[in-house]
């Protein structure tokens, strides 16, 4: 296994899949997200930590413009996709399509296994079984799920456990082909064990995506991040090579100890 | 030792005293319409006949059958389900899932809700001056349906909403992340969720439209017609209205007859009720979550 500590030098050449400028959220008059700016690598995962309000789960949302679908949320600044601004797709529904999102909760949609990864192809306009069969297997095994559900594919998705449920929503995430895998916090209803097996999978993808990792464990940011961000109070406090951060050598004092559990 | 206090003791008493209050009002509500379908089984029982059902009245309305006016009936439901339940339907889907939270969307709100208000006889001259009159339908089921529909829409547009912000919201939103559209959300996940819901605004439009006299009595039923209406712009009969008239207007009515008609008319209401409610189950058993 590899850690995330080991110095990936070819890294640093890779070029932003997202860049982020001036990035602020509000809901009504609140802030959620003030002034973020940051650079998120190609093939890179990307770890976000920090308490609850911190504005994680907001900085998510700008980037697949959920704020379209959502009253009362605006969003300042600019987020750049390949380096053209997300607000310049014309068609937003051409953009999800290519950021994955996998929920804190698992939201298996009310169908059956098979459906709720053939959906996002569907949408897309495939029709032929053969081929829908073939990217639900393929799904399926990526988020390594396939071996427990391949005999009962026709049954509901939301029968499945808790852990079985979040890989689902994986493996749903992955149907899309997208470029970028935004990960909300996914193992806060999962069990060790499964969480594990989805990191696994997660070291998998990096070679195919870029993932942001938004996590409540630390120590999950430490095990998967190439680069991690602290945000705090809406606020993007530091961002560093992980090794760096949970080395002590954080720039901010508040990250340092929220990184070493004196709060938070 | 456990020992119960005053207190506790008076808790559980009290707790009682509600307990009985409230089972009694329930048995009080149901008593009515025990009482209502006994009267009508009783005194209407009698007059039920596969004559009555299925022959004209004769002599004057004091004989024969009712068929005429039990078919008109389920024009008139029928015509006005076919245009209230698509219109409400979309109207709750723009509310709940597109509209913004603007003045115009809290206007309209406000108009539909006020629009429940409207007293049936308000409807009724409404009907006349829009449907008979200006649109020049004149006294037909398409004018009376038309004015049925305009009078149940509330309560289709409520139900509606209610059961479509039942579907949780994580469900509209994994859809959309994955680029879904809203109508392709609409479409696969929010409406196959909400349809038992919808069903139950269906049924109570059903029961009301089957039974509103007013509103149909000025445009387009009538006190006798000899033959079945051939189409939508034809005057018809209807249940609710031959019972009004003979009720009231005739004179030298049996007794019985008017007691099967109100029998008939609700027997039919409760049958469509049922075929709801059986597809509901059966919906509902299918239900995902």
């Amino acid at each position: 296994m590899v850690g995330a500590a080991q110095p990936r030098v070819a890294m640093e050449a890779n070029p932003a899949k997202l860049e982020v400028r001036g990035l602020s959220v509000f809901y009504g008059k609140t802030a959620a997200l003030r002034e973020v700016n940051l650079r998120i690598r190609e093939n890179e995962i990307f770890g976000i930590i920090g308490p609850s309000n911190a504005g994680k789960t907001s900085f998510l949302k700008a980037i697949n413009r959920m704020d379209d679908f959502t009253a009362g949320m605006k969003v300042e600044g600019q987020v750049l996709f390949d380096g053209k601004d997300v607000r310049q797709w014309r068609n937003v529904y051409a953009l999800r399509r290519r950021i994955g999102v996998v929920f804190p909760l698992p939201v298996g949609l009310p169908l059956s296994i098979y459906e709720n990864v053939a959906f996002a192809p569907k949408l897309s306009g495939i029709k032929r079984k053969s081929e829908l069969d073939g990217i639900v297997e393929w799904c399926l095994a990526r988020a390594a799920l396939w071996d427990e559900v391949k005999d009962r594919l026709h049954s509901l998705g939301s029968l499945l456990s808790g852990g079985q449920q979040q890989r689902l929503t994986i493996a749903r995430a992955l149907s899309q082909d997208p470029e970028v895998l935004m990960l909300d916090e996914f193992s806060i209803a999962v069990d060790p064990v499964t969480t594990m097996r989805i990191e696994d999978v997660l070291k998998e993808l990096r070679r195919e995506m870029t993932i942001i990792l938004v996590t409540n464990l630390v120590q999950q940011a430490r095990r998967l991040a190439d680069r991690t961000a602290f945000f705090l109070d809406g606020s993007c406090v530091e961002v560093g090579e992980t090794k760096d951060l949970f080395s002590g050598n954080a720039r901010s004092t508040r990250t340092a100890d929220f990184i070493s559990g004196r709060f938070g | 030792m456990f020992q119960a206090t005053k207190r506790d003791v008076r808790n559980k008493n009290v707790e009682f005293l509600w307990r009985l209050l409230f089972l009694t009002m329930t048995v009080l509500l149901v008593l009515p319409v025990l009482i209502i379908l006994a009267t009508l089984i009783v005194k209407g029982g009698p007059a039920i006949s596969l004559g009555f059902l299925f022959l004209e009245p004769t002599n004057g309305m004091t004989e024969g059958g009712i068929f005429p006016a039990l078919v008109g009936t389920l024009w008139l439901v029928a015509v006005a389900l076919l245009i209230s339940v698509p219109l409400g339907v979309a109207a709750a889907l723009y509310l709940s899932e597109y509209a913004p939270d603007n003045w115009l969307t809290r206007v309209i709100n406000l108009a539909i809700i006020n629009l429940a208000g409207v007293p049936s006889i308000v409807h009724a001259l409404f009907g006349v001056g829009a449907f008979v009159l200006f649109f020049g339908f004149g006294t037909s089921i398409l004018a009376a349906s038309l004015t049925l529909a305009v009078m149940t829409l509330p309560v289709v547009i409520v139900t509606t909403r209610e059961s479509l912000l039942a579907v949780p919201r994580a469900f509209r939103e994994a859809c959309w992340s994955m680029g879904a559209t809203r109508w392709q959300t609409i479409r696969r996940v929010v409406l196959p969720n909400a349809v038992s819901g919808i069903l139950t605004g269906v049924i109570l439009e059903v029961s009301r439209t089957a039974g509103e006299t007013a509103p149909i009595m000025l445009t387009g039923a009538v006190f006798f017609l000899p033959f079945l209406p051939q189409g939508i712009f034809d005057q018809t009969m209807a249940l609710s209205l031959h019972l009004f008239v003979i009720s009231t207007q005739v004179p030298n009515v049996p007794e019985h007859l008017p007691y099967g008609v109100a029998l008939v008319l609700i027997a039919m209401v409760l049958m469509l009720n049922a075929a709801s409610i059986g597809f509901r189950v059966y919906l509902r058993g299918r239900k995902k979550w």
